[in-house]
């Protein structure tokens, strides 16, 4: 028996074929579900079936292939979960469309699933080792605040629906702060992994919790002032929201000091409050939060959506009225923002808590690439992003059912929006090539035994 | 197209929904503890389990030392893991300067005799292949440690 019959013991395999398998499934099932909408709403399998299903599975399956050809390891689901979640958000913006909302046009949302496929692709060839990214740590974190920035300009960037967020770019208009997440977050994580010993151990112990030195907390307060100007310059609550949200939980990943998040949540507090006393249009989402329900608040149209929204998900109950069978035209921008109370109205709470599972699945994933990552900066990288990802979902799901304010974020690879889907396919790409990474067995050590047995004596 | 069919699509594809969750829930499983043979086997432990405590044919008894200075000891195998290093406590005690004080362990796994190399400074050697992760042992195939060759028998 030769050394190459040895089997290793160890768990991690490429499982290749449960990836396609889980592929083609979550293909089946949005078309399945185009054919739902098709005889929910015209009594006949829709023509778009077809070309919107086979469509989808082209495009996943190149997905597929280029995952095979240059992340062999990575791990089997997230390109799987993706697909389902991506594949439900289109039949819904089909449905819609079909429905009669003139701004939702399924052919477009499908084409930017392809170029976000196109963009997944080209991360993953492009970038083959994840930690070079290490190397750029304050150009990313400089690229992050121009993008962030670039909306307020005055030529390049527009205001629309009351948030200045979007730039143009000819017939399109992209919005950069997408983009700019994914810049903050390696720059956050370059940054930390530098840091994060001064960061943890240096300062007092005050009433059992521990308190930075002043100097330290520096880019805390840094990252603080800059989501509360984008807050206030482009009237963007989410993503103000979304970077702090994401820097403190970098911050506690990596320093394990719980007085990290106090400070954090205090100083998000203090600043929501005093932003609400200052600003008429933080105030205003305030105020339809709290009295979503006053009638007054109501008719002046302040929660009028929200409202809308939640009438939605209620008439949705349990197992939902079936797709194509319900009224999700009713809730303005059913199509993006409030594209997760259109579901919830088709397929009703069981439909939803399985697209949450769903997107549990891919941040578990996500985190378990952290988890099993080998250098402090992937993991602070994975748990960064899957983090990013968590908190998306969690800021607009908890905002149109009013568990929090709500603020405007897209619903990742669910919502009618190009910017976003580029940019979280690119984040998918990310964490694909860096559980390829942490999965990938440490290469074999080709031992010759004439060059290294010389300890006879 | 009835109402009724029209809720039993509504359910089948519910149901198809949260039994993709589940396969992937599946697959996760699956990547965490090894292919879903543990059910199988489980059926079956009655036979398997008698003749683990009695060696079954083609399934190692002894560890003999066949080369180094301790050459010719011979320890039967039982269920426990034996551990090999310069330490007072390892099972099988080495006076080599090219070991380490805990150098390696072999335990059973189902049936079969697996090395692991506890972190030592010189390595250790299955056949011709630096040990770097659990690996299993066949019968007869030689492992080095330090000066000390060692080989599983029946």
């Amino acid at each position: 028996m030769s050394a190459a019959d040895v089997t290793p013991v160890p768990m991690t395999a490429k499982r290749r074929g449960a990836q396609l398998g889980m592929l083609a499934f979550a293909v089946l099932i949005v078309m399945g579900a185009y054919a739902s909408v098709g005889l929910g709403l015209k009594d006949k399998v829709p023509s778009g079936m077809l070309v919107y299903g086979l469509g989808l599975g082209g495009v996943m399956l190149a997905a597929y292939l280029v995952l095979a050809k240059f992340a062999p390891w990575a791990d089997p689901l997230l390109l799987p979960l993706v697909t389902l979640v991506n594949g439900i958000g289109l039949v819904m913006i089909y449905r819609l469309e079909e429905g009669g909302i003139k701004d939702a046009s399924a052919a477009n949302q499908l084409m930017w699933t392809a170029l976000g496929v196109v963009m997944f692709s080209a991360t993953l060839i492009a970038l083959r080792d994840h930690r070079a990214l290490q190397r750029f740590t304050y150009t990313a974190g400089f690229v992050g605040v121009v993008l962030l920035v670039l909306p307020v300009l005055p030529v390049v960037g527009s205001e629309h629906y009351g948030a200045r967020i979007w730039m143009n770019l000819g017939p399109f208009s992209l919005q950069p702060g997408e983009f700019a997440k994914l810049a903050l977050v390696v720059f956050f994580a370059g940054y930390l992994v530098a840091k994060r010993d001064v960061l943890a151990l240096a300062g007092r112990r005050l009433l059992l919790i521990d308190l930075p030195r002043a100097r330290d907390l520096g880019p805390v307060l840094i990252t603080w002032g800059v989501s509360i100007a984008v807050l206030v310059a482009e009237k963007d609550l989410g993503t103000s929201l979304l970077l702090f949200g994401a820097f403190i939980a970098m911050l506690y990943i990596a320093t394990q000091r719980t007085s990290w998040v106090l400070i954090g949540v205090l100083l998000f507090v203090g600043g929501a409050l005093l932003a609400g006393q200052v600003f008429s249009h933080v105030e205003a989402r305030f105020t339809g939060w709290l009295h979503a329900d006053d009638p007054k608040i109501y008719d002046a149209g302040t929660s009028y959506q929200l409202m809308q929204g939640l009438f939605s998900i209620g008439s949705g109950g349990i197992l939902g009225s079936g797709l194509g069978r319900g009224h999700p035209g009713l809730t303005p921008f059913s199509f993006s923002d409030f594209i997760f109370d259109a579901t919830g109205e088709e397929l009703g709470l069981t439909g939803l808590m399985a697209i949450l599972m769903v997107y549990a699945l891919i941040v578990q994933r996500g985190l378990r690439t952290s988890l099993a990552s080998r250098d402090p900066f992937s993991k602070l990288l994975a748990g960064g992003l899957s983090f990013i990802l968590a908190w998306q979902v969690f800021i607009i799901v908890g905002g149109v059912t009013r568990l929090i304010p709500l603020t405007g974020l897209v619903t990742p690879f669910m919502s009618a929006g190009g910017s976003a889907l580029l940019a979280n396919w690119m984040l998918i790409a990310l964490l694909v090539r860096m559980s390829d990474a942490a999965r990938r067995p440490p290469p074999q050590a080709i031992q010759d035994e004439g060059l290294t047995q010389v300890m006879q004596r | 197209m009835s109402e009724l069919t029209l809720l039993l699509i509504r359910l089948a594809f519910l149901a198809v929904l949260w039994f993709f969750v589940i396969a992937a829930v599946g697959v996760i499983r699956t990547d965490l503890f090894g292919p879903r043979t543990a059910p199988a086997p489980a059926r079956k432990p009655v036979k398997q389990a008698r003749p683990a405590a009695k060696p079954k044919k083609g399934e190692p008894r002894q560890l003999i030392v066949t080369g180094g200075p301790l050459q010719g000891t011979i320890i039967n195998l039982t269920e426990t893991p034996i551990t090999i290093g310069r330490a007072n406590d390892a099972t099988l005690v080495l006076s080599d300067d090219y070991a380490s004080s805990r150098h390696a362990r072999l335990f059973p796994q189902d049936g079969q005799w697996i090395v692991e190399d506890l972190g030592s400074t010189n390595g250790t050697y299955l056949e011709r292949s630096k040990v770097t992760r659990p690996t299993p042992v066949p019968l007869g195939v030689p492992i080095r440690i330090g000066k000390t060759v060692i080989e599983l028998r029946k």
